[in-house]
């Protein structure tokens, strides 16, 4: 099973640290990752922007880069999704289709295709998990608290198999941050004050670490965390489930 | 950015937001609640949605088969192909009437978010007629000379302290009084002299029933009613949009309407008008406006579902954290925000970027419209048109091709994060993100430099 491995722009340039703990938990779990180096970024900044026209090279590049690999895993539900869904923009040839149907965000690759039922990973925090929406309400990573059905939770699923680590309960636990790309910028005053009001949630139930499946609600809810000098941490999923003692 | 304007004012009074966010969250949360009591919920929302796209595939027929049905009851059915021959329309059928004791025509209205959209009241005062809103929302925002802020709840933007205020000045309560239950008996007893003496009552209209000519308004105040059965004319105003083919469908609806809006399971009064009472005249009005426009949009025809629950209000984040003028629309939020721009595109420019696309809405709306995805649509269309500023235009042709050329990017990468890191600190406090938030540390190397160093190599 020879398996690609997707980073964000944004991850490759600011947070290596999670890619490279995506990389290292794939490989021990058996997994052949390879990482094709002329990979850029899936288009979605500019498409949710209004240009998708301006996403569509970006695009291309994406399907040249991964359509060789039997498996496409990404560390992101945004950009994920942004491949499934938006990718049909672009014509369908059967690689265009290939990369649509076989790129997976790492927990749904975890649980679904690996079917990982335990994890060497240690860390004993309390954590809060935010469910980055584009993962729950679009690759249906959970279920989403307006739906109606059973709760199930893939991230959550996968954070009980790491040892010492307590899930601490949230009052909203699936309200957006408010970081959504270029909403972030162009709607300053409600994304700062979304950020804001997840993050008192967190830190009212103890949190010690918010965690997500994307690293962008994290880079808002960090910036934010900083700036008002918090003690609390932000680190992704890949981190926490690759993380030993 | 319209919106954003408006909603960074809102955010000024922070617990303010807290209050308006925490208000909403607790109506989406007893829409929650009640929403999961009943197991057939995503049954009901995907029949509800079947229904709304069987009408709207076969509007025209189930149009004629209404009005046929209506004239046989005796109703008067008018046709509006927009907000002025609507409201032309209303106007004559009110000055047909003989006003009385010195008095032109006297009008009560009960909450209809049509006449809104069509400016009725702006219209009928212009033309001298003096127009009373009836339900207690609708009320407090006529008589502060404003516009609903909320569908369902048109003066949620007002705390009881503001209204007490109000109350005091325009009806005479005591100073300082803000107990709702004092402040809503004093609207009663002033109300109640208003609909003893209308000439003429119009109302909303929440479902128009195809097979039957007859007609359903959902009020929890009993002020449609009050209005339609004590005044000898009632013009009831439709969007074409708000038909339903058979009485068995409106269970369907009025199970999700009450439950979507509020968490109540059914609203306090539905009732259902047929035919006007012996000596007294029921007129209904359809209006166009834009509808059929939006019917010829494939991508958005789906929008013409709506049953103006609200429900995608109380859940919307930014909603919640911006106040329902700050869209400076009839219809605010997230269906506003994709309704709007079909009315007026310009205007409306901003609504449709007003949202992270979480995807909240379309999961709450009890007639599954796509909300989220047609807010992507729109920006499309929007940028399309050339509604983008400059700069946010040349920005994402530079970043597409920054992203199409992998050289380049990884260069434009390592400049961006030496820039950044040699940057002082004050400067980066200027910006939009850098005001209230730290960027990120730039690290030495990027993912793929470390890759390439330490793993390339091995394969």
């Amino acid at each position: 099973m020879k398996t690609g491995l997707f980073i964000p722009c944004y991850v490759d340039q600011f947070y290596p640290q999670v890619a490279i703990a995506t990389l290292n938990l794939l490989t021990r779990l058996g997994l052949e990752v390879d990482y094709p180096l002329n990979q850029t970024c899936c288009g979605q900044p500019m498409a949710n922007a209004g240009c998708e026209q301006d996403s569509l090279n970006a695009a291309r590049l994406f399907v040249d880069n991964f359509q060789d690999y039997e498996y496409i895993v990404a560390p992101t539900g945004s950009c994920t999704l942004h491949v499934r869904e938006h990718f049909k923009l672009i014509e369908q040839t059967p690689a265009v289709q290939h990369v649509r149907n076989n790129i997976y965000e790492l927990t749904e690759f975890l649980v679904d295709i690996v079917k990982v039922t335990s994890l060497d990973a240690t860390f004993p925090h309390k954590v809060g998990y935010h469910a980055s929406c584009h993962g729950l309400r679009g690759l249906h990573l959970g279920k989403p608290s307006e739906l109606q059905g059973k709760d199930f939770s893939k991230p959550h699923q996968l954070l009980k198999m790491v040892k010492g680590l307590e899930l601490v309960p949230l009052d909203r636990t699936d309200e957006c941050c408010g970081f959504g790309g270029t909403f972030a910028i162009s709607e300053e005053a409600v994304s700062v004050r979304m950020g804001n009001d997840r993050i008192k949630d967190h830190i009212t139930h103890g949190a010690e670490v918010i965690t997500a499946g994307d690293m962008s609600c994290l880079m808002h809810l960090e910036g934010l965390l900083k700036r008002q000098k918090s003690p609390v941490r932000v680190m992704h999923l890949a981190e926490i489930l690759n993380h030993t003692n | 950015m319209e919106h954003a304007i408006k909603a960074k004012k809102f955010n000024e009074d922070e617990p303010n937001v807290t209050w308006h966010d925490e208000t909403l969250w607790f109506v989406r949360h007893k829409r929650d609640i009640s929403s999961k009591s009943i197991p057939e919920w995503e049954e009901l929302r995907s029949m509800a949605s079947a229904i709304k796209s069987n009408v709207l595939s076969h509007l025209d027929d189930y149009l004629l088969e209404f009005e046929k049905n209506a004239k046989a009851n005796g109703i008067q059915v008018h046709w509006a192909a927009d907000a002025e021959e609507h409201n032309q329309i209303v106007y004559q059928i009110i000055m047909q009437q003989n006003g009385h004791r010195g008095h032109g025509p006297r009008v009560v209205k009960s909450k209809s978010m049509l006449t809104e959209e069509c400016r009725l009241n702006h219209f009928l005062e212009e033309k001298g007629v003096e127009v009373v809103d009836t339900d207690l929302g609708e009320r407090i925002v006529q008589l502060s000379n404003e516009r609903p802020s909320h569908i369902v709840l048109p003066a949620i933007h007002k705390k009881k302290e503001a209204v007490g205020e109000l109350f005091h000045r325009t009806m005479g309560t005591a100073a300082g009084e803000s107990d709702p239950t004092i402040l809503t008996q004093a609207a009663r007893q002033k109300l109640r002299a208003h609909f003893l003496q209308a000439d003429v009552a119009i109302t909303g209209v929440n479902f128009a029933i195809a097979e039957t000519g007859g007609f359903v308004v959902c009020t929890n105040e009993g002020n449609a009613d009050m209005g339609a059965h004590l005044a000898p004319v009632h013009i009831a105003c439709m969007g074409i949009e708000k038909l339903i083919p058979k009485v068995e469908h409106l269970g369907v609806f009025l199970r999700l309407l009450a439950r979507s809006a509020t968490g109540q399971p059914i609203t306090s009064y539905s009732s259902h008008f047929q035919k006007a009472r012996p000596g007294s005249e029921m007129h209904l009005v359809l209006v166009d406006n834009g509808r059929t426009a939006l019917l010829g949009k494939p991508d958005f025809r789906r929008s013409l579902h709506c049953i103006r629950c609200g429900a995608c209000m109380n859940t919307c984040p930014i909603y919640r954290r911006s106040g329902g003028h700050s869209y400076d629309a009839t219809i605010p939020g997230p269906i506003g925000s994709i309704l709007s721009p079909n009315l007026d595109m310009r205007k409306h420019s901003s609504l449709p970027f007003a949202s992270t696309l979480c995807g909240s809405c379309s999961d709450v709306c009890p007639v599954k419209i796509d909300i989220h995805t047609q807010l992507y649509k729109w920006r499309q269309i929007i940028a399309k048109e050339g509604y983008l500023p400059v700069s946010k235009t040349w920005s994402m042709h530079l970043t597409g091709w920054l992203f199409a050329h992998p050289k380049i990017y990884r260069a434009a990468g390592r400049i961006g994060r030496k820039l950044l890191s040699i940057t002082p600190e004050i400067l980066l406090r200027q910006n939009p993100w850098g005001r209230s938030r730290d960027l990120p540390t730039p690290p030495k190397q990027s993912f793929r430099d470390w890759y390439k160093q330490t793993q390339h190599h091995e394969k």
